[in-house]
């Protein structure tokens, strides 16, 4: 198992290496740079001359874009990358690092919560439309699980937002805290449930994109189980059809579930680009979408690198909980 | 269980010609056809899509023929509307004084629902109702080149990787394992900002750089699920057979192997076209789509966006609910589809 364990981080390092080789090489293709928008104006007016602009960029590495130029500092930047050093963003005046750490929490805390409550809300029903294949309760509850994965993010946004923020007026439309309000120093609980407030909204959004998929795994896998043999021999042994469904069926439908579930862990710290900038929420996600707007190439390079390594974690998590679930897997 | 062998000893006596009288002999063809129809899901999202492409291949042109204008047509409809500004504000002598101000004024665009535009006009004033058309028109267009040059890329890719293995595989499945950890929204954001911003490509030529980066993150899938089926079929005998006879690499690939994942491809480029949609309206959302005249699902949508504002947001719904709803039925209608063909195809599922 252990050294199935270190080629597969092996490979995971591979990969991660061509991936952050191919992002940059994207990132340097964007022509205008942060530098070129903060400038663009100076330059204009005869405050700074293009010499001016250029000795900027040679300063942060980003003058050369010819190929060698460009591995040049793809070379310069993953060196200090692997010291934990990811540059310093422009947009936010702050080490990268810095930025990923402070903003993350709010989207981990976003994504968790509504990974929690699809989980619950998913797998019940998920199993019910299995185990009453094509009654009217699997058609009704299928047609709109996938119409929640059909959705676009901002356009059930809108939607929430226009029935739920703006008609009946129950959550506030966007932000985070509600700018008419001052609290106290110390009102931290008042503060907290404040927050938690604007972000039901954005929950309540992820919840809904995410169900579908869930649900959606969780009968094909019952179904599979369902319909093989040792399920009709437990029927045929009398058992009640709810241990059957609970004790036997669901055990084995565990399998898949818990390793992809378990594959998505990482993923929640990635941030929701699209959900969090319509709510205006300041998280990673809204953060990154400024960022990529507005050509902040080192910040760009993180969040893009950060998310890279969280899918291939996310990748070798699950690899590692099949093993775990089930111990008639034996990987060499 | 006499009866039952009864029966079967009379089957055995039957001649061809009686075979051919009681029971009809399908071809796989129609057998999956008959399956798929079988589903009342897969019929109501062949109706969707069916819906969706009429409206949106056939609606301009019915529309051109009759009222002749397209999407930028630019309609100014006059009408009156209140305006009213309220303010509280505390003067300098320390009371509070409540400031109401109602006026007349006259708004060109932004027009309700009428008979003449069916959905109103938007905020440039074309006609939301058509301009839905023309929407749908670029997104299938998009969607279904994508998948096919997906398509294309993987099963080339994937058949080779599968087909030679060895240090060929190890190659082609190394770059596959990059291609899909790349972060797709993020990076397809990079590289349409890259494209508007260079001012030599045309902007109606952006669609088409658009196509390309979202088919370059998304071959992936086609070329694992080929790959994964190749290594299953090279096994078996009838390409032992195949081989006997002596033909090429090429053709064993391309004329046994690769027919045979037909079934699993059309699947899942049915259900990859959903996902393209998606995509394609989260980038025109951010404007990084078709550019502005031109018309599409997402920048329609776009509009309600509150940090633009809330007043379309709130009391202009028939700007981009439409759109969201259109975009819904047609990623829904393939995915009902997809679902309804994979049931089709696989032999398991009789019922």
């Amino acid at each position: 198992m252990w050294t199935y364990l270190l080629k597969r981080i092996g490979l995971a390092l591979v990969i991660l290496i061509g991936a952050s080789a191919l992002i940059y090489m994207l990132t340097m293709m964007m022509p205008a740079d942060y530098i070129d928008n903060q400038t663009a104006a100076a330059v204009q007016n005869g405050s700074m001359t293009l010499e001016d602009v250029m000795r900027l960029k040679e300063l942060y590495g980003l003058a050369d874009k010819s190929v060698g130029g460009i591995a040049r500092s793809y070379g310069k930047w993953l060196t200090s990358a692997l010291r934990g050093d990811l540059g310093f963003s422009f947009l936010y005046g702050r080490p990268v690092s810095s930025v990923l750490k402070d903003y993350i929490w709010i989207s981990f805390f976003i994504a968790l919560f509504s990974f929690v409550i699809e989980i619950i809300i998913a797998i019940p029903m998920g199993i019910k439309a299995a185990v009453n294949q094509y009654s009217a309760y699997d058609y009704t509850v299928s047609v709109f699980a996938m119409a929640g994965t059909a959705l676009p993010s901002f356009f059930l946004s809108a939607l929430l937002m226009n029935l739920l923020a703006i008609r009946l007026k129950i959550f506030p439309l966007q932000g985070l805290t509600t700018a008419t309000k001052v609290f106290a120093q110390d009102a931290h609980l008042a503060i907290f449930l404040d927050k938690a407030w604007h972000l039901v909204l954005p929950i309540m959004v992820l919840t809904l994109l995410g169900i579908g998929g869930t649900m959606k795994f969780t009968r094909t896998n019952m179904l599979e189980v369902m319909n093989s043999d040792y399920i009709r021999t437990a029927r045929a042994k009398g058992l009640s059809e709810r241990t059957v469904t609970y004790k036997h069926a669901f055990r084995n439908t565990m399998i898949p579930l818990v390793t992809s579930l378990s594959g998505m862990l990482p993923g929640l710290f990635g941030g929701a680009m699209i959900t969090e900038s319509v709510f205006s929420i300041p998280g990673i996600g809204t953060m990154a979408l400024r960022a990529t707007q507005q050509g902040d190439i080192p910040f760009i390079m993180g969040y893009n690198m950060f998310l890279s390594i969280l899918t291939v974690t996310g990748m070798l998590i699950s690899d590692m909980m099949y093993m775990v679930v089930d111990p008639r897997v034996k990987l060499k | 269980m006499d009866e039952h062998k009864q029966e079967s000893i009379d089957l055995t006596e039957f001649s061809d010609a009686d075979l051919e009288q009681h029971f009809r002999v399908i071809s796989p063809g129609r057998m999956v056809a008959k399956r798929f129809f079988k589903s009342k899901l897969s019929i109501v999202g062949l109706a969707m899509i069916i819906f969706v492409f009429l409206f949106s291949f056939v609606g301009p042109m019915v529309v051109k023929a009759t009222w002749g204008y397209g999407e930028t047509q630019v309609f100014k409809v006059e009408r009156e509307t209140d305006m009213v500004t309220v303010a509280k504000f505390k003067a300098a002598d320390g009371k509070d004084y409540h400031y109401y101000d109602r006026s007349k004024t006259t708004i060109l665009f932004k027009a309700p629902i009428s008979a003449d535009h069916w959905l109103g006009t938007d905020t440039s004033g074309f006609d939301i109702f058509i301009r839905l058309m023309h929407g749908g028109r670029i997104s299938l267009i998009i969607s279904f080149i994508v998948i096919f040059l997906e398509t294309l890329i993987g099963v080339v890719l994937g058949g080779v990787a599968g087909y030679f293995g060895k240090w060929v595989d190890q190659l082609i499945m190394r770059i596959v394992d990059i291609f899909a950890c790349l972060p797709t929204l993020p990076i397809l954001l990079i590289l349409s900002a890259t494209i508007s911003s260079i001012e030599a490509i045309p902007a109606e030529h952006r669609i088409y750089y658009l196509m390309g980066f979202i088919t370059l993150l998304g071959w992936t899938g086609v070329a694992r699920i080929v790959r994964g089926q190749i290594l299953m079929l090279r096994e078996q005998e009838y390409i032992l057979a195949a081989e006997t006879t002596g033909i090429s690499a090429f053709h064993k690939i391309f004329r046994h192997l690769i027919p045979n994942t037909m079934p699993q491809l059309i699947v899942s480029a049915t259900l990859g076209l959903g996902g393209i949609i998606l995509y394609e309206s989260t980038l025109s959302y951010l404007s990084l789509g078709v550019p502005f005249p031109r018309a599409a699902w997402g920048s329609m949508i776009a509009l309600a966006d509150p940090s633009k504002g809330q007043e379309i947001l709130a009391y202009y719904p028939n700007m981009w609910v439409p759109a969201g709803i259109l975009i819904v039925v047609t990623v829904l209608g393939f995915s009902f589809i997809g679902d309804g063909l994979r049931d089709a195809f696989d032999p398991r599922m009789k019922r």
